[in-house]
């Protein structure tokens, strides 16, 4: 019980801070969505990283590495140091460069006003929002998770209704704890906007990167010490603490998964939020650090965890979870189970405002017009759009399998297919709306094929052609694209001029 | 210096690709398996690298206008 009264304590400090800076906001729609362009580098850093770290980089890189092994943070942390920054410094820069001078909140606003296009604005909402949604489900699992392994035992049978109680040990229903999760998050994006939003990603990414490493000494100290933890593994299970067995090709196809971070629209939103151009130098430079800090006692963690816990391949999602119950310590249970909680939340907050801002920017205002309704009705809108995305997601998190990092990898593998055309629209005149259309249908149709083709996400070791479905979908995607914008007439130059000199 | 920095951003991708250590079964400080601290030390010098891009090769155009045009 004490592990929950702590956990329910953190939620009311987030809770706090979210509602606590709504006092601070300027009161306007631009402040409630960019937070008035005034976010400086350390917020800027501390929101980026919070994002893009999810329950997919704690819980999904624990239960990946006991599976794998070491073998995971080559294919993924260290991939991802180089390409996030360098998502960050081609893409990033340049749209906050377009945003600044042309007045976009959303990604559709730009690409709609590159390429000339309102088809092409009606065909990515839905597809971003469908991608975002796997997304939300990787958080939201994660939280269930998380909450539900560190509570085990602490409620007697019969607390919750049969169907809940199924594989719950006696902690909190895992879906019970998600759904509570997503009311907290829910709350303090409705308060606080952008502001509160940058403000509990702050502080929840120095949470859950403090406790992070707290977590990983007190796990170590649980084997028995570091070197006791690594020398059980070299007696019984020495072929994780190698990667040779990655296939070269796999191996090599998981440095497109990273590409992602550059279509994820509510990065495109964080980096709208920039003060100036050079407040995403510490956030481009301090990124693959903060990925080491965070990553490497996970995956280390993941390969102790082999000596101790015999989880099928497919429950690798309860592997950190289950360690951290399993400590004879209450408080620090609590607390680190509020780390990795505060990893589910700095996603999901950011998404949550990201999916209503499309919504009213893309949907409400675009096709009804800035008249049609009052901001007030507009905001209603746009919430309940959000919880209706939300509930949706929850409902298919009672049929998602357990396996965080697969389900990611799926995620933003839909996310890479649109990278070529981000990247095209911001350097090559040439894109056609023809070509972004094309591009963004060829992804579409290979990521659903190839996601049946796995029988949806449940074939964790699904490849095809000896590779991640990722370069299948983004080698379709760009070839789509320059084919089709090479058959058809370039934009006017009266659009180029806008973006380019 | 522009270049060499690039050069340098293409070489950690090619370091990440190949690999090298990833069959030894080394472990550093008695605890850290060698394949693990090959791809942390990558990390550190991705940080350098792109330390060096900020410093050498970050864009240099004016900073534009706030528009208010959503």
């Amino acid at each position: 019980m004490t592990t929950l009264v702590i956990v329910i304590a953190y939620l009311a400090v987030v809770l706090g801070l979210g509602l606590g800076s709504n006092l601070l906001s300027r009161g306007t729609k631009q402040d409630y969505m960019l937070a008035s362009h005034s976010i400086g580098p350390f917020l800027l850093l501390m929101s980026l990283f919070g994002t893009t770290m999810t329950a997919f980089a704690l819980v999904g890189s624990t239960g990946r590495a006991y599976v794998q092994g070491v073998g995971v943070y080559g294919m993924l942390a260290s991939s991802s140091g180089i390409v996030h920054s360098l998502c960050f410094y081609l893409l990033g820069v340049r749209l906050w460069t377009f945003g600044r001078r042309n007045g976009y909140t959303t990604q559709i606003q730009f690409f709609r006003d590159r390429l000339d296009s309102n088809a092409l604005g009606l065909l990515m909402f839905p597809v971003l929002v469908a991608l975002v949604v796997p997304y939300l489900l990787i958080g939201i699992l994660g939280a269930g998770l998380t909450l539900n392994g560190a509570t085990a035992g602490t409620f007697a049978p019969g607390t919750f209704p049969e169907f809940l109680e199924a594989n719950a040990h006696g902690g909190v229903p895992r879906h019970v704890a998600s759904a509570a999760i997503c009311l907290v998050v829910l709350v303090y994006v409705f308060a606080g906007g952008m502001r509160g939003t940058a403000w509990a990603n702050a502080l929840q990414t120095m949470v859950f990167m403090l406790l992070g490493v707290v977590t990983f000494f007190v796990i170590a100290d649980d084997f028995g010490g570091l070197r006791a933890a690594t020398a059980a593994v070299v007696d019984q299970h020495p072929e994780k603490l190698v990667s040779d067995k990655i296939p070269r090709t796999v191996y090599a196809s998981f440095l497109l998964i990273p590409l992602s971070v550059g279509m994820f629209p509510h990065v495109f939103q964080h980096w709208l939020t920039a003060k100036s151009r050079d407040t995403f130098k510490l956030p481009i430079v301090a990124h693959p650090v903060f990925i080491l800090i965070v990553w490497l006692p996970c995956v280390l963690i993941g390969v102790w965890a082999t000596t101790r816990l015999d989880l099928p391949p497919e429950a690798n999602g309860r592997v950190l979870p289950m360690l951290v119950g399993g400590l004879d310590m209450p408080v620090l249970a609590g607390l680190l189970t509020a780390g990795v909680l505060a990893a589910v939340m700095s996603s999901l907050d950011s998404q949550f405002l990201c999916l209503g801002t499309m919504f009213t920017e893309d949907v409400v205002l675009h096709h009804f017009g800035r008249d049609r309704f009052s901001e007030s009705r507009t905001i209603l809108m746009a919430r309940l759009f959000i919880v209706g995305v939300v509930v949706v997601t929850w409902v298919l998190s009672l049929f998602a399998p357990l396996t965080v990092f697969e389900l990611g990898i799926w995620c933003f593998t839909g996310f890479t297919g649109l990278f070529p055309l981000a990247l095209a629209a911001c350097y090559w005149r040439r894109l056609t709306a023809a070509g972004a259309i094309a591009s963004v249908l060829a992804m579409v149709a290979t990521w659903l094929g190839l996601f049946v083709a796995s029988d949806y996400a449940h074939n964790t070791k699904f490849s095809f052609l000896g590779m991640l479905p990722v370069v299948t979908v983004t080698l379709t995607a760009t070839l789509a694209m320059v084919a089709v914008s090479l058959a058809t007439n370039p934009p006017s130059d009266e659009t180029l001029a806008k973006f380019f000199d | 210096m522009k270049v060499v920095v690039w050069i340098l951003l293409g070489l950690l991708v090619v370091v990440h690709q190949l690999d090298l250590v990833n069959a030894s079964r080394t472990l550093v400080a008695d605890f850290l398996p060698l394949p693990l601290v090959y791809h942390a030390g990558l990390s550190v010098a991705a940080a350098v690298v792109w330390f060096l891009v900020t410093r050498f090769a970050w864009p240099e155009e004016a900073e534009p206008e706030v528009s208010s045009s959503n």
